[in-house]
């Protein structure tokens, strides 16, 4: 077989691609789309670097084929902010310094703002089980989670 | 490597059925894209389950509910009905992996991957589970404890794939609840894992019990002889010692770093214990409630 064609939707836009079976989502998004904010740490499900959403739901684009993504909704790392304006995660995670290298940040913003898309006031806890597929190997993780309660906060007006 | 997507239960398993070389069924993908990715597994074939309506929905049937085989654990952890008819089951399938993990990974592909430390496999075993599989010669029923035989070994012939798992109802006084022991916090693997459910009659005794224990032998086991301790008791501290004597001795663990032999057979009494008061707490507060919750 030569390629599986594919339509799906990514960040709301209609988008076509062929790939083989063995590619996953991730390899279609930064090779062949050059969508390259969704990053590989891993490639087994365990860091989280790679993380969309697919219909709504957090996933690992890594332990997805590109296949898959058939009649799908993609949400990535791209379609977070609204053109220059951050998301409120996003802009927290600068406001918090919670970053260093930055590689695990992308996955972090889309986790966080599918949390809080779900549950707009999560404990500290909550937020911790909620992102331990996430990981981070620079910041020691608390500013992350400040920056994220910071995010919800003001999500809600606070 | 060929890669599809039928629509129907039947359509897949004929392609399983008819493809010579070796063919693997996508439901979450969580263990088949790694097993692909490191070189465990190069299948001919890729049979994606969903987009099969069966294989993705939770239907109420007969005051049970089945589950499609390729529903992820977090739409699961969503359904009320489910939550509060077994909630030992959903917590189980609810300490699978991470959130990104959870909203991919299916309890039957943890019960199909057959691995002895499979978190929703010991709550499926103690609720008595029952999967509906699909062949070339047709449907049958079997309990969820006829399927693995050892770790990546299952009791399904080839061409033949799980639809669905069926939760029955329940009476009022009933609960269940799972436990599982790791050195941390969070995503990590069973060293032990118990689950327990209970069925309670008016004046507090148990009328059936069930045991599921997984990670202390080739695949999960279920306990007769604890079950056998608990029912017609009501659960005072004499039977519940006896359960726990008799769940440590059906164990046949490994030694490992995460756990040795002597460990592991302690703990899986401990767990069991309490995880039957826990369901004990459930049965009783969902009879208070007039069966609901």
């Amino acid at each position: 077989m030569s390629g599986i064609h594919v339509s799906t939707k990514i960040n709301g836009d209609a988008v076509e691609y062929v790939c083989d079976v063995e590619e996953t989502l991730l390899d279609v998004l930064r090779d062949k789309l050059g969508m390259t904010g969704s990053k590989e740490g891993c490639a087994s499900g365990d860091c989280g670097a790679c993380s969309v959403t697919v219909d709504g739901r957090l996933t690992c684009s890594c332990l997805m084929l590109g296949a898959e993504a058939q009649g799908r909704e993609i949400g990535t790392i791209e379609g977070v902010a609204k053109g220059t304006e951050l998301h409120p995660v996003q802009q927290k995670i600068l406001d918090n310094a919670a970053l260093q290298c930055g590689v695990c940040t992308p996955g972090f913003v889309v986790a966080a703002k599918a949390l809080l898309e779900k549950n707009p006031d999560p404990t500290e806890t909550e937020i911790r089980y909620w992102l331990a597929g996430n990981l981070c190997r620079c910041t020691g993780y608390d500013k992350i989670i400040r920056a994220v309660m910071d995010a919800a906060a003001e999500m809600r007006g606070n | 490597m060929r890669y599809e997507s039928p629509q129907t239960v039947e359509a897949a398993s004929a392609l399983l059925a008819g493809e010579e070389g070796l063919a693997r069924v996508l439901a979450g993908g969580t263990d088949l894209l790694v097993q692909m990715r490191s070189g465990m597994v190069e299948p001919d074939l890729i049979v994606d389950v969903k987009n099969i309506p069966a294989m993705t929905s939770i239907t109420e049937e007969n005051g049970g509910y089945r589950i499609g085989a390729a529903v992820p654990s977090a739409e699961m952890n969503e359904h009320e009905g489910l939550c509060a008819l077994w909630p030992g089951v959903m917590e189980g399938a609810d300490l699978i992996g991470s959130t990104q993990v959870q909203g991919r990974a299916t309890m039957v592909g943890n019960l199909c991957n057959c691995g002895p430390a499979a978190d929703s496999v010991p709550g499926m075993v103690a609720a008595n589970a029952i999967a509906t599989i699909i062949g070339p010669n047709g449907r049958r029923d079997v309990p969820v404890i006829d399927i693995p035989v050892a770790p990546g070994k299952s009791t399904l012939a080839k061409g033949e794939l799980v639809e669905s798992v069926f939760l029955p109802a329940r009476p009022k006084r009933a609960g269940d609840a799972y436990l599982r022991f790791i050195p941390r916090t969070e995503m990590d693997i069973a060293v032990v894992g118990v689950g327990v459910s209970l069925e309670l009659d008016d004046d507090g005794i148990c009328t059936d019990a069930r045991v599921g224990l997984g990670a202390v032998a080739i695949k999960v086991l279920l306990v007769e002889d604890a079950a056998k301790a608990l029912i017609g008791s009501k659960l005072d501290d004499a039977s519940l010692k006896k359960m726990a004597a008799a769940t440590s001795a059906a164990c046949k663990p490994i030694n490992d770093k995460r756990g040795t032999i002597e460990f592991r057979t302690k703990v899986a009494g401990v767990l069991a214990t309490r995880a039957a008061k826990i369901a004990l707490e459930r049965a009783n507060t969902r009879a208070s409630n007039g069966g609901e919750k």
